[in-house]
């Protein structure tokens, strides 16, 4: 393969008069094309989507991590701005990097549509004919040995067993043999680049049609149905994805429990799980499952994941006239490690129809949940992730939410242009360990009534994956082959000694060998090869 | 899985002196490569073995691979090669204890012991000695190794100070067999890309001295030919490539387990992308007319650089979900 650059490059444009407009423009085209599909073209290529694909590991990337990306862009202000405008927080789909990517694409149909062509031709035509000079070769033996013509040349052909061999007669009456070995590698160079072309075009399919969904749900016999995207907290569709016809499934999650060291380094996060899926669903079936980090469930094509965890606390508010509602909202972990978590459970006083009054009173319990409590004075920290000694810390904040601006709002946070405006203001901070209360000054008691956990689980469709784990494969394999076989041919030329070129008891042998790539370790073999055909050939006794 | 503190203490101590066994390997590879004859005679002989050919009969020239050296040729052991040949000896002492000090690790956690940076780190140079070693048998470049032991020496360095973490469990998302084979993938794979760019970066020196006499005088004369230096950058790089190649994709099919998607373009898994790429690059150059030599040993020198990159920068500066470095 290594005549590729020679075969393929564009052919300089000679000044021609008799050219038409319209053959230039072919002409043009030609060239194009054969400069596209140039292996320096390629590795040129190769080159720019190594780099193309770099800023997207130096700065942080809308979909991986919006947050980050928008405090990026703000603390870098016109440069930050500039950078998102050419599309560097957005890399895997930008403009340019799709058009790296789509040249690459066609410069490699370009470059495996001859070879292939090339690769059957040379499948069907066979090994070579023997050079007029062997010696000019990097490996090359010539000697006489005692034995006939005929006898060398089967001998060799014995030794030669495995390779694909060509015999011939030369005008001068000289024998030849001609063998070649290795085609392997060059199949399974096709077969890798076959299977790059499929992983690009998989990888585009999963782009359009595969999605990702998240969703908390309480690990206390909760329900999640893959039923559309309102299901979902956040959710990320292909381009052809438009939420329609999801594949129907239900999971309930009854139990979780993790398992920490006792330094706190999780060993183990399980939930018990039901799920429904298929002709399930119309029988009301519930078929258990044990999720665990690195077991998905798997249903229909579709899988769920076991993505993390946290604590939901339950509060109750009593108001004075006896009226009271419960609510166990997720809080969401702000450390990792101890599993301090933040949040906002949210109340809207009961029983007012006037608007403006309940807008006065709505309330909000936030603050810190420490699933372990550590105070250091008065501020409450988490030392342990497990549930040990559970406490909030809470602030209770009375007035409008802004539930009702139309705004959608943080379910972990409240509005804090409200806190700023003076409509939502603080009326109790306190500590609470689970069964204590504050009241407030109107009289309205909040407690803290107990623990919930919850789990993130993620849904996810991708009807591209087996395509891909398939050419990934082939790929590899082909790598393999290409890699390790290596191609070699190696010729025999016997002429009958003597001076007439007659003396058939005496022959004339000449060896030559050539490795088509990679020449290292050719010469072992070569020198093996020479002398199991020199020393088995049976030797005619000499003439008295 | 409670971790065995004896074993854990054992792993430290023999990874310690490992360290400073290479280092006194080094030195001795210095004395030979600076002050024997040495470096300039293996360079002669390389040169003269094109020429010789092992087991050639008369009248007929068979050029041999240059694998074993002509026995006609080899010098009176010399000073300086006896330095070297206890270097070498040296070396493999302190890949037995380095050895020694991965398999405590993994016998004091229960686990296999490549589960953070400090292990990791441990794991690839390692498996670059070995692959070292296994090159200074086939080729005539032990002179050179203390090209290799050097960075090899600075990575353990800063593993085992700046990185060096406690034995323990690994978090639930590691304790998979993938982890087993797809960071050995990745191990070997680093390890053994550390000595085509070693080779690269001196093929680089010679080749600039070779175009222009007057360039790296001191150096380039006790290299070996560009030719012997290309060899060992091009087969080390073939053995890698599948490998990582390998890891990958088994990297891809954990990642589908762990976190849903095969591939998300996460930091690591982009910059492993771009130095898989690169080193298809440097694979293709070497197929490509004006693009063998030196613009070849560059692209592999990028490359290495890029891994070397994705094991510090990615680890301990950008977040991603590969952030296992257990540091800090
Ligand atoms: C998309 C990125 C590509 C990658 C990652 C890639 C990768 C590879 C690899 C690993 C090899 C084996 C090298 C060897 O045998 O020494 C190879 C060989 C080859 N590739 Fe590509 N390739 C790509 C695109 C292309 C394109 C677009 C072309 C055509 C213009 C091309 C043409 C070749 C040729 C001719 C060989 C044979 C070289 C040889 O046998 O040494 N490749 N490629």
């Amino acid at each position: 393969m290594t005549h590729t650059e020679t075969a393929s490059r564009p052919t300089p444009p000679r000044p021609n008069p008799h050219r038409t407009p319209l053959r230039r423009a072919l002409a043009f085209v030609r060239n194009t094309w054969r400069g596209l599909t140039s292996m320096r073209t390629a590795l040129v290529l190769l080159f720019l989507l190594a780099l193309a694909a770099l800023p997207g590991a130096l700065l942080p990337q809308w979909d991986l991590n919006a947050e980050k990306t928008r405090s990026y862009i703000t603390e870098n202000g016109w440069w930050g701005q500039l950078l998102d405008r050419l599309q560097l927080f957005d890399v895997y789909s930008s403009v340019w990097f799709s058009a790296v990517y789509l040249l690459l694409m066609v410069s490699l149909i370009g470059c495996l549509v001859p070879r292939t062509g090339d690769y059957v031709r040379a499948m069907r035509a066979g090994p070579v004919r023997t050079p007029r000079n062997l010696s000019r070769l990097p490996h090359h033996v010539r000697t006489e040995v005692a034995a006939a013509p005929d006898d060398v040349v089967a001998t060799a052909r014995r030794r030669l067993r495995g390779w694909r061999v060509a015999e011939r007669t030369e005008a001068d009456g000289a024998r030849t043999l001609s063998a070649e070995r290795g085609y392997l590698r060059e199949t399974g160079n096709l077969v890798f680049h076959f299977g790059m072309l499929g992983i690009v075009i998989a990888f585009a399919g999963g782009a359009l049609y595969s999605y990702e969904g998240q969703v908390i749900v309480h690990a206390d016999g909760q329900e999640f149905c893959n039923s559309g995207i309102f299901a979902y907290d956040s959710f990320n569709p292909g381009l052809r994805v438009d939420g329609t016809g999801l594949t129907p499934f239900c999971v309930r999650v009854d139990d979780f429990e993790p398992t920490y060291t006792d330094a706190g380094q999780p060993i183990s996060y399980d939930a018990d799980i039901r799920y429904q899926s298929g002709a399930d669903l119309e029988s009301g079936t519930w078929r258990e499952h044990h999720l665990e980090v690195n077991e998905p469930l798997r249903t229909e094509g579709d899988r769920v994941y076991l993505l993390g965890h946290g604590y939901a606390p339950t509060f109750t508010v009593t108001w004075p006239d006896g009226e009271s509602r419960t609510q166990t909202i997720q809080w969401r972990p702000t450390d990792q490690t101890t599993l301090l978590s933040q949040g906002a459970t949210k109340f809207d006083p009961p029983g007012i129809t006037d608007s403006e009054v309940r807008r006065d009173n709505q309330l909000a319990v936030t603050g810190l949940f420490a699933p372990t409590a550590a105070l250091h004075g008065n501020i409450l920290t988490s030392a342990f992730p497990n549930l040990t000694d559970p406490a909030a810390a809470v602030d209770v904040m009375r007035g409008d939410l802004g539930i009702d601006s139309g705004q959608p709002q943080s379910i972990f946070e409240i509005d804090q242009s409200m806190v700023d405006s003076g409509r939502l203001e603080r009326v109790a901070r306190e500590n609470l360990r689970v069964g204590e209360s504050v009241t407030l000054d109107d009289g309205t008691r909040v407690s803290f009534d107990g623990v919930r956990r919850w789990v993130s689980l993620q849904v996810s469709h991708d009807p591209t994956q087996g395509w891909m784990l398939g050419f990934a494969i082939a790929m590899f394999v082909g790598l393999g082959a290409s890699l390790a076989v290596k191609r070699r041919r190696f010729w025999v030329r016997v002429t009958p000694a003597g001076d007439a070129g007659n003396d058939l008891r005496r022959s004339v042998v000449e060896l030559g060998g050539l490795a088509r790539t990679d020449q290292a370790g050719y010469g072992e073999e070569f020198s093996a090869l020479a002398r199991d055909v020199l020393d088995r050939t049976p030797r005619e006794r000499k003439a008295p | 899985m409670p971790v065995n503190e004896t074993l854990s203490q054992y792993s430290d101590w023999s990874y310690t002196t490992a360290v400073a066994v290479y280092v006194l390997a080094m030195i001795f590879f210095l004395v030979e490569q600076s002050f024997g004859r040495h470096g300039t005679v293996a360079a002669e002989r390389t040169r003269t073995r094109q020429l010789v050919g092992a087991g050639a009969q008369a009248g007929s020239t068979v050029v041999g691979d240059g694998a074993e050296p002509p026995a006609a040729v080899r010098p009176a052991r010399s000073r300086a090669e006896r330095m070297g040949r206890t270097g070498l000896a040296l070396t493999v002492l302190a890949a037995a204890l380095h050895l020694a000090a991965l398999v405590l690790r993994g016998l004091a956690t229960s686990r296999v012991p490549w589960g953070n940076m400090y292990e990791y780190i441990m794991a690839i140079t390692l498996f670059a000695v070995v692959t070292w070693i296994v090159m200074a048998r086939k080729y005539p470049v032990r002179h050179l190794s203390a090209f290799v032991l050097l960075p090899v020496v600075i990575l353990m360095f800063v593993g085992g100070t700046m990185l060096y973490a406690v034995a323990a469990p690994v978090q639930p998302a590691l304790q998979s067999y993938w982890l087993v084979i797809h960071v050995v993938a990745a191990a070997v794979a680093s390890g053994v890309f550390l000595i085509p760019g070693v080779a690269s970066v001196l093929y680089l020196v010679r080749a600039a001295h070779d175009r222009d006499s007057g360039r790296f005088t001191r150096l380039a004369p006790k290299l070996p030919s560009a030719d012997i230096l290309d060899r060992i950058a091009y087969r080390t790089t073939v053995f890698a490539f599948p490998v990582f190649t390998f890891g990958v994709l088994c990297g891809a099919v954990w990642a589908e387990a762990a976190w849903g998607r095969f591939w998300g373009w996460d930091p690591k898994e982009t910059v492993a992308f771009v130095s898989w790429v690169v080193y298809a690059a440097y694979l293709h150059s070497r197929a490509t007319a004006g693009w063998r030599g030196t613009r070849a040993a560059a692209i592999n020198v990028v490359g290495f650089v890029l891994t070397v990159f994705n094991l510090f920068f990615v680890n301990l500066v950008s977040v991603g979900l590969h952030s296992y470095a257990g540091v800090g």
